[in-house]
């Protein structure tokens, strides 16, 4: 319990000042433009909208730049934010097949038709820092090198339409198919959790989820705790058309593109008595350029679907209401930051409490096993 | 897929354009004509929904930004505009362009000036962005172990 109190308008006020001047930094140098953090944070970016559940680039870039990089108050921000806009549509369902490919890779074939295409990534990268980045006039000349010493591409040369890879273990019935279903999926800014929750409203929690909430819980399912044995069958990054159908029109017109990363896992198989046995898939889905996010949610799907398998559920990733309780990075800051708001009349009564017992102790001697069982019992009672 | 109606086509032509491309558009306008604003432009949100296995159960991803504007002209031609982004400047032209394209007189010159020329941009756009991975295309071989 936490009371009100009241006072510290004045601190609080110098508090704000004092951040926004911080924020700032040293004024010799010049200050970041939002569209710079657009252009050149872009991963943050990426994470802040796919995280805040809002996909609008300057709006990420604003709030990167008003947490002072921290993305986890970016996100809140940007949640924040969402709450102020009415809903006008739902899209229809994006077709990331006729995606406009950027990257696209499988780790199950190394022929497939489309191609592999690395695209910008920094997979292969030494991960030795790079000093020319470090001079800054030399990095804009390092840029136009690069620029002109790579041939240029034939003008007719781009990157085919790229076929689903899991697609081609489909079509000869080696994996489960994903089947469309016409009912609406719940929505959880709309409904609050509910358990069992179906795969729909999973996936949308796992998509707004932390990543580092996701990694950490995918990486424990590689290392035994609920393994599913994966496989990336294929990840793909690039622009998507995204298409409403607005009542008063009563036809579908396309509102623009927006980028998105999926990955698609192939997991272990499973097969009964009368059904022969078939890989079972993973899924992961994200805004713009979010790979590893995109692993870490499609590995985790496949955890939470344990039940539906019958596979054995001992893990925390196969724990639905535990990865769902607990993956939004909002809600879990919100609670954990509470714990610095004033505690004084509960830590009162605590070290009331704990003063008693301790005379008690005193007057009574230490051997008293009892007394320790009714301490332990009372401040349980006091602090729940 | 059904084909593209035309009208389809001009209107994910517009949300796709440039602002500026489209204010440069409307101030070249012969003449610019009235219009009322049927619903006043707004900004939103659009739910996005994507599908599981990119073919199954369709989940809710997220939510995008969206502008939306409805006009009349005065011959009583209706016009919408849903773009997005949160640029309500936007919506209004798209809107507007979309009720002038309805009207048989001038589409003919509208489609060849204005629309036929922002679909090229932005194709333009989007093979210069798939040209840029196409080097990155990459064959991996695999190399058999224990070959002399």
């Amino acid at each position: 319990m936490y009371v009100a109190v009241k006072g510290g308008e004045k601190a609080i006020d110098h508090a704000h000042n004092l951040l926004a001047r911080r924020r700032r930094g040293d004024t010799r140098q010049a200050a970041l433009s939002v569209a710079q953090i657009r252009e050149q944070m872009k991963l943050a970016v990426d994470r802040v909208m796919t995280e805040g559940s809002v996909y609008d680039p300057e709006l990420a870039a604003l709030a990167v730049k008003q947490a002072s990089g921290d993305l986890m108050e970016a996100i809140f921000l940007l949640r924040a934010y969402r709450t102020t806009l009415p809903r006008l549509a739902v899209t229809s369902p994006v077709n990331t097949g006729d995606m406009l490919v950027q990257r696209r890779i499988s780790a199950t074939f190394k022929d497939v038709p489309g191609g592999q295409v690395l695209g910008s990534t920094y997979d292969y990268t030494h991960r030795l820092l790079d000093f020319k980045l470090l001079a800054e006039g030399e990095a804009e000349s390092d840029v136009a090198e690069r620029a002109s010493s790579e041939e240029p591409a034939a003008a007719d040369e781009s990157v085919a339409r790229c076929p689903r890879v899991l697609e081609m273990l489909n079509s000869e019935g080696l994996i489960e198919s994903a089947k469309p279903e016409n009912e609406q999926p719940g929505d959880l800014t709309r409904e609050p959790l509910d358990y069992p929750a179906d795969r729909a409203t999973r996936l949308q929690a796992l998509a707004r989820g932390d990543e580092g909430f996701l990694l950490a819980l995918a990486y424990s399912t590689q290392r035994g705790y609920g393994r599913n044995h994966p496989f990336a069958g294929e990840i793909r990054q690039g622009y998507v058309a995204v298409e409403i159908v607005p009542e008063e029109l009563g036809f579908a017109i396309d509102i623009g593109d927006i980028e998105l990363t999926e990955c698609e896992m192939i997991n272990q198989f499973v097969g009964s008595k009368d059904r022969a046995p078939q890989f079972t898939r993973g899924y992961g889905l994200g805004f713009g350029q979010c790979e590893r996010k995109a692993m870490a949610m499609a590995l985790v799907d496949r955890s939470l679907r344990a039940a539906e398998f019958d596979e054995e559920r001992d893990s925390p990733a196969q724990n639905e209401e535990f990865v769902l309780s607990h993956c939004d990075n909002v809600e879990s800051n919100g609670f954990v930051s509470h714990l610095k708001l004033p505690h004084y009349v509960d830590f009162q009564s605590e070290l009331e409490l704990l003063r008693k017992l301790r005379k008690e102790f005193e007057e009574h001697g230490s051997n008293r096993p009892a007394a320790k069982t009714n301490a332990a019992t009372t401040a349980t009672e006091v602090t729940s | 897929m059904q084909e593209q109606t035309n009208r389809q086509f001009w209107m994910g032509v517009l949300a796709r354009a440039q602002l500026e491309s489209l204010e440069a558009h409307w101030a070249g306008l012969p003449e610019q004509p009235e219009y009322r604003k049927v619903r006043a432009p707004e900004v939103g949100l659009a739910m996005v929904q994507g599908r599981a296995g990119s073919g199954g159960q369709a989940f809710n991803l997220g939510e995008m930004t969206l502008s939306r504007c409805v006009v009349q002209l005065d011959d009583g031609t209706a016009g919408f505009g849903y773009v997005r982004g949160r640029s309500k400047r936007h919506a209004e032209l798209a809107a507007v362009f979309d009720a002038l394209l309805q009207n048989d007189d001038r589409y003919a010159a509208l489609m060849s000036d204005c629309i036929q020329p922002l679909h090229a941009q932005w194709t333009a756009d989007r093979n210069a962005l798939s040209r840029d991975v196409a080097g990155t295309k990459v064959d991996f071989f695999t190399l058999v172990r224990g070959e002399a």
